[in-house]
Order: C-alpha cells, then structure tokens, then sequence
C-alpha cells in the first residue's frame, strides 16, 4: 500500500495560549473524499488553519506528513505551492485588486513551483473563462475587486473557481455549503466533483448531510473538542442529521 | 484585525536600495557655497543674456531676506541646513553639445542602462522623446525634429532661454512667483536646468514627452526649473521620472515647476519620484523640497497632476492648480510611500477663481516601519468661482504600529453657490489578507504588492501604461523588507 496523502498523528495546536485541537489523527489517502462535521467551536476551522500554516496558530506537538513530507516545516505560501488548498469558510475581501490579476498572480507562482511554463494574460483569461462558464458565474466578477461587494453564496462560488484553477492536490473546503442557494449547492458540487481525481483528496468541513449527497464522501469524522471521536462511511452523516451530536460529542 | 508582528518586523528591515550607485564622470563646478559670484559663474556658464542674470540677481537678493525662514509648517523634521556648505553648479564635462545620442558620453549612457532606461531603445520603440538631464545639463534629446515640425518646442531650459527668450521672459516666474517661498526663491536664484515645453495653438503633442532626472554629482543641490506652455486648444501629456544613486550627505533639491494652460488646452503632469530615501536608520537620502504649480489662465483648460512618490528622505511638495479660467479643471492624483524613517508632507491646492471650476484629489499615502505620511491639501473657493466643485478623497493605508499617517485638509469657500466634499479613510493591510494571499501561494512581498497596488488603484490607473508598470515595480520595491 502506498503512502497517505496526507497523515495527521496526534495534533494538538493552539490559538492565543489556548488549546483548540487536542490529539487528532486523521489519514487521507489520495483519491477520497472526507467529511468533517462537529459541533461549532469544536476546531474544524482550526485545523484548516493548521494545516494552511496561519500564523498564530500554534502547533505544541504531533506530526503532519504531506506526499512524505514534514508539512509543518513548510511556509504558508510553500504549502500553496505544494498543492494544498483552503477554501476559506469566510472569504476575504481586496479593494482594488481585480479578481484575475490576483489569481493569475497566483496561479503563476504554482506553476512556477512545479516547474510549469507561465500563463500569459491571454491563456489565463482564456481557461478562467472557461471555468467561469462551467461554475455558471457571470464574467464580470473576473474583472471585480477580489470579494468587493461580492454576495456570501458568490464569494463561496469564487472560492471553488480559485480550486479549480489552482488544481491542488489537498483541497480543504471550510463550510463551503453555507450560504449556497439551492441551485448553486448543486452547480459547487458538481465543480467540486469534476475536480475528483486519483490523485487528489479533499477534506471537506459542513454542518449538512445535504451537501454530501451531491459530493458523496468515503469517510465521514467527527470532530469534537479538538479530537475526531468517531468515524464511519456516509450513512454516519444521515445518523447524525437524525440524533444531532449528543450521543457522540459529549 | 491587526497585520502580525513578522509584517511589522519583517517590513522594519531596511530594503537594499536598488539604484544605489554613484558613476564616475568628471564634473565642472565652482566652490561650495551661495553669492552673487557663484550666480555669475552660472549664469556665464550658460551663456545666459543679461535678462537672465538680473532675474537670477533679483531672486538672490530676495532670498537674502528670508534668511532663516524656511517654511516650518510642514509636518517633517530634519536638522538645519547649511546653504553655505553646498555646491550650487555641476555639469559633465561635454565638449560641444550633442547632436545624438551617439555623441553622448557613454559613461553616462551606461548610467541610463543601470537606471533600465536604455535611451536608445526608446528612441527606437516607444516612441517617447527624452530630454535627459543628468546632473544640470541636459545630454541628450531626441525627436526634436519630429516635435518642430508640428512647431512643438521641447528643450533644455538652458536652450530656451537663449533659443525663445519671448517665451521665458513672458512666463518664467509666473505662477510661481519669484518670492512665491523660501525654496522657490533660491531656485530661482540658482536654477541649473530643467525641461522647456511650448504647444502651439491648435497642436496635440503626438507622443508622451518624457524627462529623467538624476542627481549625481555629490554634494550637489539640484535645481532644476521647468516651464510648460500649452497654447489655446492645445494637448500635451508630460512624464517626469527620478532615480538617485546611493549616497551618505543628504541632499537637497529644490525644483519649481511650472505649467500654463491657455484657453481649451490641456495638461496632464505625471511624475514618478524615486530618490535615494536613506537607509533604514534614515541617514543619508534626498530631501525633497518642490514647488509645482499650474495655472488654468483660459477658460475651459485643464491641469492634471499624478504622482507616484517612493523615494527621497524627505518629501514637501505641493502640487496646484490655479483655475483661473471659467469652467476650468484641476486633477491631483497621488500614492505616497514611506518606509523606515521616510517623511512625506505632500498634497495640493486647489484654487477656484472663475466659474463652474472644477477640482478632483485623489491621495493615497502608504506608511511602513518608522514612517511619516501627511497629507496637506488646500481647497479655495474665491467669491467669483459660482458654481465651484471639489471632491476629496484621501485615503491612508499604515503597515506596522510605529508609522503614522495624517490628513490635513484646509478648506475655504466664499461663495455660497461652491461646494467642497471631503472624504478620508485609514486603513491596514490585514493578517486576513496576508494570509489569503499567501495560502494562494503568493509570497509576503508578493501579497504587500498585491494589496498596495490595489489601494492605489484609482491613481495608478492615471497613468501612462509604461509609467504604471513601473510604478507598480517601485512601490513593491519600496515596500521590501515586508517579506517574512
Ligand atoms: N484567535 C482565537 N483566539 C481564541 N480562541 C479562538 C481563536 N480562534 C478560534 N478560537 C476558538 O477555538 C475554538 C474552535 O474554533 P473553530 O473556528 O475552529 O471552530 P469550528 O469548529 O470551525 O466552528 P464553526 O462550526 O462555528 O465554524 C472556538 O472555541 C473558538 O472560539
Ligand atoms: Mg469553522
């Protein structure tokens, strides 16, 4: 058996002294999709922080191993560049910097890293339109400050778009679901889907089994308190839609 | 959410001057030290007629009497100067004056190729025509003959001093007096060269007229002087660009510039300022005391001024419009850097004389380590001026706890039908956006680039596409040391 993706051994972390994740392991074999669900304030979005390598969050010991590698060692933007991915729960906003400009900027600097020829103005305009079409998003956004005035479920959208341009092998998608109307949950997925490949996994955090029927994971985790205190396939998500998190997140 | 203390450490580290150098070329100057001996050398040296002497005479005397008083209202501090301790004259040693740039001495082209400005490739693809001014004399101008078809004047103002004395004499000192301030008066006294623009009546300047400035020579203060006329109906668009080489004295520079646009004509002014700033302890650097001004005299002629100002020690520079015409409009466009120990007090004024004037200022000041950015902008609605119209809007971006940023809006309106608005923001490069940028896989230098050249946005854009690509350059340049 090959290498994990990506394993988490033992994680504990902390934000402003305080611990927030206390013990977690998670293994994610290249190909799967997992979902993380768990009460608020239980540290989903802690350990996407960790994992993008935020400054201010803190890790006091245990291990994350990335395609081998010590992920912690790695910078912020060299994470980036190796191919993780977080699609924040609340994007940010840019005044000034259009939304193209920004992307090409860093889709550049991927590539760059793996050793992948440059896009021009033209090729860059030419693929995000494209992707643009697929994610039915009007064009006008690609010329928009980056998030300027953009609506909750646009800048969700905006987010997927960046994914599939950036085609990370770690996609960490924080709540992704929230704030999509009903039609544009179905039109994310699909993005979301068309990106599954062998080669890459996901991590995908949301409060709603909703979510997962159109992006259907092989494992859904519990997180709670900082730890995944259980596991189980998809039909765990529909149980938890039924009890809520009593029994399990104590 | 505050930016983190690696942004603000990281940005405290001085950037390595990217321009510092100092070339050797033999230069020609008299004894350090200001008296109506050194004016004569000057004046002499330039084979100026005597008109030209007893104005500069007249400035001198002047200047005399304002001894110890240098404008203190400007919110920089430095320690005094000694006018007597500097050299007011220096030019490379040319036999005769170019006929091209073939003739240039190629010392000084090299200088021109560190500074990326290859002359001859200008010459040859953008199709802008420089009048180069290395230290005081200006060495090289191109596309003379092209602009003289059209009857467009563009030439040293050594040349057109003696070339068109109807012109200077007419508008030399006429909007910015002789004893307009301190600065202004000891340029006039003192003047080495500058740039001269004439459009006749009816004429577009086809090409962007452009001008790089270089101080060189040390200890030198440099003063140049240009004077730009616009004709009735007439076009011209000017780009001014500095670089100085790395150097421990700090040196002065006081230029005045001056714009006149007559009925219908429009000017558009763009300068990007990147003079040695000092290091990050700010020792050495330019101080950077100018005087620019443009007068709308005609009705319907527009003055638009933008400004990119990274560099220099010190910044104390205004530039303004008088809008004398009826239905006149003034623009000031500005992004002003600081970073370690820089300070800038830059702004402008608008003066509303004639009717339905209009006037637009857009400021952008970005502060980093130590530094200190003012904004300064005088808005004068004059009782005549019916229907006058102001937008301000002033905005300041601080990286890091220990810089300041400050606006200082004068605001007079005497005639009730004029109307001033005045916006002002402060904001801070956020860890939300730092992190954002870099989870993209931009890098911290990268991500301060990206945000600040957003910021900007509005002013960059004002710019001519070459001069924007630069710029954008230089305030990431400006900026290093923000790198984690
Ligand atoms: N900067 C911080 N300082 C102090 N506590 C913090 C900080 N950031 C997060 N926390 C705390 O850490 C805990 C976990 O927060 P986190 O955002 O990871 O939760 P979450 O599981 O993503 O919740 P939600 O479902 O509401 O998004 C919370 O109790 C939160 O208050
Ligand atoms: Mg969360």
């Amino acid at each position: 058996m090959s290498a994990p993706l990506l394993e988490i051994k033992d994680l504990h972390a902390k934000v402003d002294g305080k611990e927030i994740l206390r013990g977690l392991n998670l293994t994610l074999e290249a190909g799967q999709v997992h979902a993380i669900m768990g009460p608020n304030g239980s540290g989903k979005s802690t350990l996407s922080y960790v994992l993008a390598g935020r400054d201010g969050y803190e890790v006091t010991s245990g291990s994350v191993t990335f395609k081998g590698q010590d992920l912690l060692a790695l910078a912020t933007e060299e994470r980036a560049r190796a191919g993780v991915f977080l699609a924040l729960q609340y994007p940010v906003e840019i005044p000034g910097v259009p939304n193209a400009t920004f992307l090409k900027a860093a889709v550049n600097a991927v590539r760059a890293a793996r050793g992948e020829s440059q896009y021009d103005a033209i090729e860059f305009l030419k693929r995000a339109k494209a992707k643009f079409a697929e994610l039915k998003m009007d064009p006008v956004f690609l010329s928009r400050a980056l998030n300027v005035g953009f609506s909750g479920g646009e800048k969700k959208r905006n987010e997927i778009f960046q994914m599939a341009m950036l085609e990370p092998s770690l996609a960490i998608l924080d709540e992704t679901d929230s704030g999509l109307d009903i039609d544009a949950l179905r039109i994310v997925s699909e993005g979301v889907n068309a990106l599954r490949a062998p080669d890459r996994a996901m991590l995908v955090i949301t409060h709603y089994q909703r979510l997962l029927d159109y992006i259907v994971p092989d494992k859904v985790h519990v997180l709670s308190k900082g730890r995944i205190v259980k596991t189980g396939g998809k039909e765990l998500a529909l149980e938890l839609e039924r009890t809520g998190y009593a029994g399990i997140a104590a | 959410m505050a930016v983190s203390q690696d942004t603000v450490e990281a940005v405290r580290v001085a950037s390595e001057y990217k321009y510092g150098f100092v070339s050797d070329i033999d230069d020609d100057r008299p004894p350090k030290g200001l008296s109506e001996d050194t004016i004569r050398y000057i004046s002499a040296k330039k084979e100026e007629p005597i008109w030209m002497l007893d104005w500069r005479l007249a400035a001198y005397r002047h200047w005399l009497t304002l001894e110890n008083r240098e404008p203190q209202w400007a919110k920089v501090e430095f320690p005094k100067i000694d006018f007597q301790d500097l050299y007011y004259y220096s030019a490379p040693k040319v036999k005769e004056g170019p006929k091209s740039l073939d003739e240039v001495d190629p010392e000084l082209l090299k200088v021109y190729e560190k500074l990326g400005i290859p002359l001859k490739e200008q010459e040859a693809l953008s199709g802008i025509a420089v009048d180069a001014v290395f230290d005081s004399i200006s060495v090289a101008t191109t596309y003379k003959a092209k602009l003289g078809e059209l009857g467009i004047i563009f030439c040293s103002m050594s040349e057109a001093v003696r070339e068109h004395p109807e012109l200077v004499r007419k508008y030399l000192g006429s909007v910015v007096p002789v004893a307009d301030n301190f600065y202004a008066t000891l340029n006039s006294a003192v003047f080495s060269d500058g740039s001269f623009v004439y459009i006749p009546k009816g004429v577009r300047c086809p090409m962007e007229l452009s001008t790089y400035f270089r101080i060189n020579a040390s200890n030198t203060g440099q003063f140049e002087r240009t004077l730009i006329i616009a004709d009735e109906n007439s076009y011209v668009s000017y780009l001014e660009g500095c670089t100085a080489p790395m150097r421990d004295e700090n040196q002065l520079h006081a230029a005045v510039v001056e714009l006149v646009a007559l009925e219908g004509a429009e000017i558009k002014y763009a300068t990007v300022q990147n003079w040695y700033p000092g290091d990050k302890d700010g020792k050495g650097g330019i101080y950077n005391f100018v005087t620019k001004r443009g007068a709308c005299r005609g009705a319907r002629s527009k003055i638009s001024w933008t400004q990119v100002e990274t560099g220099s020690a010190i910044t104390w520079k205004y530039p303004s419009v008088l809008l004398e015409g009826d239905d006149s409009i003034g623009e000031f466009y500005s992004v002003a850097v600081v970073n370690n120990r820089q300070q800038a007090d830059t702004g402008t004024k608008m003066i509303h004389i004639g009717r339905n004037t209009r006037s637009t200022i857009i400021s952008k000041g970005i502060s980093a380590g130590h530094g200190q950015n003012t904004y300064r902008g005088l808005v004068r609605m004059q009782p005549k001026a019916d229907n006058a119209r102001n937008y301000t809007q002033c905005d300041s971006l601080l990286i890091g706890p220990d810089c300041g940023g400050h606006t200082v809006p004068y605001i007079e309106v005497r005639n009730r039908s004029a109307r001033a608005e005045h916006e002002a923001t402060t904001s801070k490069i956020s860890d939300d956006q730092l992190f954002y940028c870099r989870q993209r896989g931009l890098s911290t230098e990268d991500a301060v680039s990206v945000i600040v050249n957003g910021f900007c946005k509005e002013v960059l854009q004002k710019l001519p596409m070459e001069f924007a690509v630069e710029a954008q350059k230089l305030l990431g340049i400006s900026l290093e040391g923000s790198v984690g």
